[in-house]
This record gives C-alpha cells, structure tokens and sequence, in this order.
C-alpha cells in the first residue's frame, strides 16, 4: 500500500469517518500531491531556525476571573442533532471490558 | 508480596482549579448547576470563537509550581490533543504538551523508612471534558465541566510500593489544599488520579511493561487496585506469561483491575500549538507576585508547631494535616497557654466532633476562643477535667461558652476547704478497712479513696484539694 493511502486509512480511523473505496482513491492522489509539496519544503534548510507558532511578539494575553451571563439551554441545545430539554443526546458510550 | 520483584508506580493527578470561570470563557464553574446551564460557544467549540486564557489559572499554576519546586519554565504553551469523544465537543483538548508550564518538580513523603523524595515529571494547565450520563440505549451529554480549568502533575516513576502511592497523594493534596487553588473533594471529582504500574525483578535497572489503571475515585481504591495489579502481573510473569501495555479499569465493587478493550491507534494525538492562544511567558514579576501570597509548607508548619508550642511530633503532624484544622488550633493557642491540652483536646473530642457531622475545622461547631475557654477553665481549677468533657457536648449542641454552661448547670468545682474534708470524714467513715489498710502500709489504697470522694461529689471535688486534704487527714 502506498504511503498517502496508508495515511487515509490512518485518518479515516482517528477521525471516526467512512470514507468509500473511490473517495480513498481520490484523497491518496491528493494528499500524494500534498506530501511532494512539503517534500519540496524540507529542502530549505531550517537547522538555524527557531519552530514559531506565532509570528507576532504578543504574551500573556489573559481575561479577569470574573462571570459572564452563559447562553440559554433552550437556544443552544435545539442545534444539537439530538438532545431532550436537558442534555444531549448521543450514541451509547460503554466502557467495554474483557475479563482477564 | 513476593520479595524477589518490585513494582514500579508513577501517579497522574488531574486537580480541578477553583476558579469562578472556566478556562478560555466567562462561564461559571460552579458544581452542580442544571445540565447544560452554564455553557457558550467558546467552551462549545463553535467556529469562529476566541477562547482567552483565565488569568488566575496561570497565577495558581504558578503557586503549584513554587510549592513543588519545580522549574518554571519562561516560555509555555498551548497545545491541541485531537481525539474524538462525545465529551469533548471541540474534537480536541486544549492542553500542554513539549512547554509545560513547570518540570522536574518534587515532595517528600514519610515512609516506615524515613523521608523519601518523589519525582514529579512535570505540571500543565489543560481543560476538562463534558460528563457523560449513560442511560438506557443512548447516553447523554451535560458541558458544564467543559473548559473547567485543570492541572495535571505526573510523577516520576519513583514510587515502590502501593502504601508510598497512598502517601503520595495525601501529601499531594495537602500541599493544594495548602496553597488553596482547587476545593480537592474526591467526591465530586475535583482530584483525579489515574496509576502508570509495572514490576521488575529487583536490582533489575530496566523497567517492566507497564499498565495503565484509570477509575480511581478516592486514595483507598488508588491502594486497593495498586496492590491487586501487582499481584495480578506477579501471577502473570511466574507463569510465563508477559504483560500487554493496556489501560485497565479499577472496579471498586469486585476489587479487580480489567482490561478496557483498547483501540488500536488510540494514541495519535496529533499534537500541535494552539493558533488561537498566545504564549504564556512566566515573568520574574509574576513569580515575585505569587511568592508573596504562597502559605507556609506544610512540612515547615509541622516544624514550627513543634517548636513552637513544645509539640509531639505526632500532634504536630495531625494539627497540620490541613490548614484549617492547624489554623483552628493556633487561634485556640492565642487564648490558652497549655499547647499541649489543647493538642489533646483537638485530636480527641473536637476531632470526633467535627468527623461525626463530615465537616472540617472552618465549620467547627465550637469557636477556637470558646475551646479555648473551656481549656482555661480546667487550668484554672474552676471544673475537673471530668466534667469539661460533660460541658464540651454541649458546647456543640448550644454553641453557649463553657462559662454559660457552668453557672447555668451549677458545675464549678468544690474546692472549699470545709466542704471537702466534710467529705472526706464521710468516705473514710464508710471505709475503716482501707484506712486500716493504709495505715499498715498499703499505700495503694489511697486511689481508692480518692475515688470515693470524688464519686460523692459527683465529680466537682477540685482533685488536686481532695489529694492533699486526703493525705494530711490520713498521716
Ligand atoms: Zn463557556
């Protein structure tokens, strides 16, 4: 199997997706491209240069301990793809175990 | 246990931080609130929302860091751990990861053995996830814990045994309670510990595979599924067989660890720095500033009690176990000069006071100068010993001083000359063999006597009189 199929494979798994035989074809070829891409990146030697993560020269930007009002229940919860007038609601989450 | 293998443990403590506000928005973290009530779209995690850093999470990280000693890094920051996980509606975590906010910190635990220093690897500043309540075919989501402030300290793996676990996380939790940033209550999930565990043959350097137990709700069970991994992966390598690296899930019903069907490629995290938080850069000002609020360390509070009032070793330990209970006692200390009485007292009846309602000094029935009254009441030979500890209970039912109580009741303490011999004639009246006795030599019989007085006077005869008086009528 290629490198950048392996990766779709890969992602398919850690994102929860189902992803179809032709779309994996597809995103291989693409993700293929993008590889190259930053291949053609890493040519650029970076030894001498520090990884940044943000480029302005901005810290410590903080907020006061202090309450804000939150939104209500009812307006937020009607978005979710499934809730009751409390929480929402989500396929069952069970901690599975083997005996051993 | 089997003496030719160790276990080797290393403790990862999640502590809630008490702070009004969540993390990266102005929500409240107030336990116990309807589900659902205290959330926004920054700890939702809708596009397009700015998520900025609580100041007083990072003024309380650095509190932890300098009564830890750990190195305060200058320059931290935020990272993104992606999983996917009902409880984190963001699709990631925002965490630390290669800038943690402190490293290479430690603490010191009182072994059978002595002191003994325990590693601590490092402490970062994260956010909690949702609670998820599973019911019947479905489960259900409540984000009010979303985004609730958190620290994780991971140990080194420096710790040999599951009663040094037990240790570890008492001391742990006093040095927070200490520094006062999170309410540490086990009970509503405000400390979290989960157990790294492997074994070695002993004198081996090389570590064994280790498993991870997760579900660990008070010190008791980090003890109880510690000592039954052990055994566990004992059992296993004498058969021949080897241990797999998985997590496993302590069951305080059965006792038993097991094994949490794991995932293969659970662990990719994809780690990478938050874009929308800036650095955290600990300044030498911010340092200064939280030094000067710290409290005294526990251990340094211990010794000075010693020292100062002339304690045990022991009183001085269980004075200090948390701050309110030490502060309760230093209050009482200014009223009353007998250090010691009130170290007996504290430990014995205000102790099993304050255990039989669940609630700590700051809530203590009785008020420090109160305790301290009653003390000095029993110092002063107004009432017995005896008879304090009638008045005590009801100090705590009434919340009246020990004064009231006493001429209310009419319990002062006879030490009037007249009234005490009167009563004395009257038991060695009754008693001619013992004071024969006596006279022959058995001093022992004295005790006795005393006793008889003390009966008759229903306990308020000033008994440092009644010796005295006893043995002068006697000779
Ligand atoms: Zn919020």
């Amino acid at each position: 199997m290629s490198d950048s199929k392996q990766i779709v494979n890969h992602v398919e798994k850690l994102a929860l997706l189902e992803i179809s035989p032709e779309e994996k074809d597809r995103f291989s070829e693409q993700i293929g491209k993008i590889l190259k891409f930053v291949e053609k990146l890493n040519e650029l030697d970076t030894t001498k240069i520090k990884p940044t993560s943000h480029i302005l020269p901005v810290q410590n930007v903080t907020r006061r301990d202090s309450p804000v009002p939150s939104i209500s229940r009812e307006n937020v919860i009607k978005l979710a793809p499934e809730a009751n007038n409390e929480f929402y609601i989500v396929p069952p989450v069970i901690q599975e175990f083997q005996e051993a | 246990m089997n003496t030719d293998f160790e276990p080797v443990i290393g403790l990862e403590v999640h502590v809630q931080l008490n702070t009004k506000t969540k993390i990266f928005c102005g929500c409240s973290t107030k336990f116990g609130l309807l589900p659902n009530t205290s959330i926004c779209p920054v700890c939702l995690g809708y596009p397009g929302v700015l998520p900025v850093m609580n100041e007083e999470v990072v003024r309380s990280a650095v509190k932890v860091c300098l009564m830890m000693d750990f190195m305060i890094n200058t320059y931290s920051r935020m990272d993104r751990k992606n999983y996917f996980y009902p409880d984190l509606p963001k699709g990631y975590q925002i965490s630390q990861f290669d800038n943690p906010i402190g490293v290479k910190g430690k603490l010191s635990i009182d072994t059978d053995e002595g002191k003994k220093e325990i590693g601590i690897t490092r402490i970062h500043i994260e956010e909690d996830a949702g609670k998820l309540i599973h019911g019947d075919g479905v489960s259900y989501v409540d984000f009010n814990r979303t985004g609730v402030p958190l620290l994780e300290i991971v140990s080194e793996p420096d710790i040999r045994s599951s009663k040094e676990a037990y240790l570890y996380l008492k001391k742990l939790k006093q040095i927070l309670e200490y520094t006062k940033i999170s309410d540490c209550n086990m009970e509503e999930g405000s400390l979290r510990c989960d157990a790294n565990v492997s074994i070695r043959p002993k004198g081996q350097a090389q570590f064994g595979t280790k498993t991870e137990i997760k579900n660990l709700n008070s010190f008791k069970f980090v003890q109880k599924a510690l000592d039954y991994e052990i055994e566990r992966q004992m059992n296993v390598l004498k058969e021949g067989g080897t241990i797999s690296q998985e997590t496993r899930l302590f069951d305080s019903g059965t006792g038993k660890t097991k094994t949490m069907r794991s995932k293969e490629e659970a662990h990719d995290y994809h780690y990478f720095p938050e874009p929308d938080l800036l650095p955290i850069m600990v300044s030498e000002g911010m340092i200064k500033e939280a030094t000067f609020s710290l409290p005294e360390k526990p251990d340094d509070k211990c010794a000075r009690f010693e020292k100062q009032y002339g304690l045990p070793a022991y009183d001085a330990s269980v004075l200090t176990a948390d701050p309110s209970t030490a502060d309760y006692y230093e209050e009482c200390a200014k009223f009353c000069s007998n250090y010691k009485m009130i170290s007996n007292w504290m430990m014995g009846e205000w102790l099993r006071e304050l255990n039989e309602r669940s609630v700590s000094a700051v809530d203590s029935p009785v008020l420090a100068k109160d305790l301290a009254g009653l003390l000095n009441m029993i110092e002063n030979g107004k009432i017995s010993g005896k008879i304090a500890k009638e008045i005590f209970p009801e100090m705590v039912k009434t919340g009246k001083t020990a004064e009231q109580i006493v001429q209310e009741k009419g319990l002062t303490v006879i030490s009037d000359t007249g009234a005490i011999e009167t009563m004395i004639k009257e038991v060695l009246g009754k008693n001619e063999k013992s004071v024969q006795d006596y006279k022959n030599g058995k001093k022992g019989v004295l005790g006795f006597l005393i006793g008889q007085v003390m009966k008759a006077s229903k306990g308020k005869a000033d008994p440092k009189k009644v010796n005295e008086l006893m043995e002068k009528i006697l000779s």
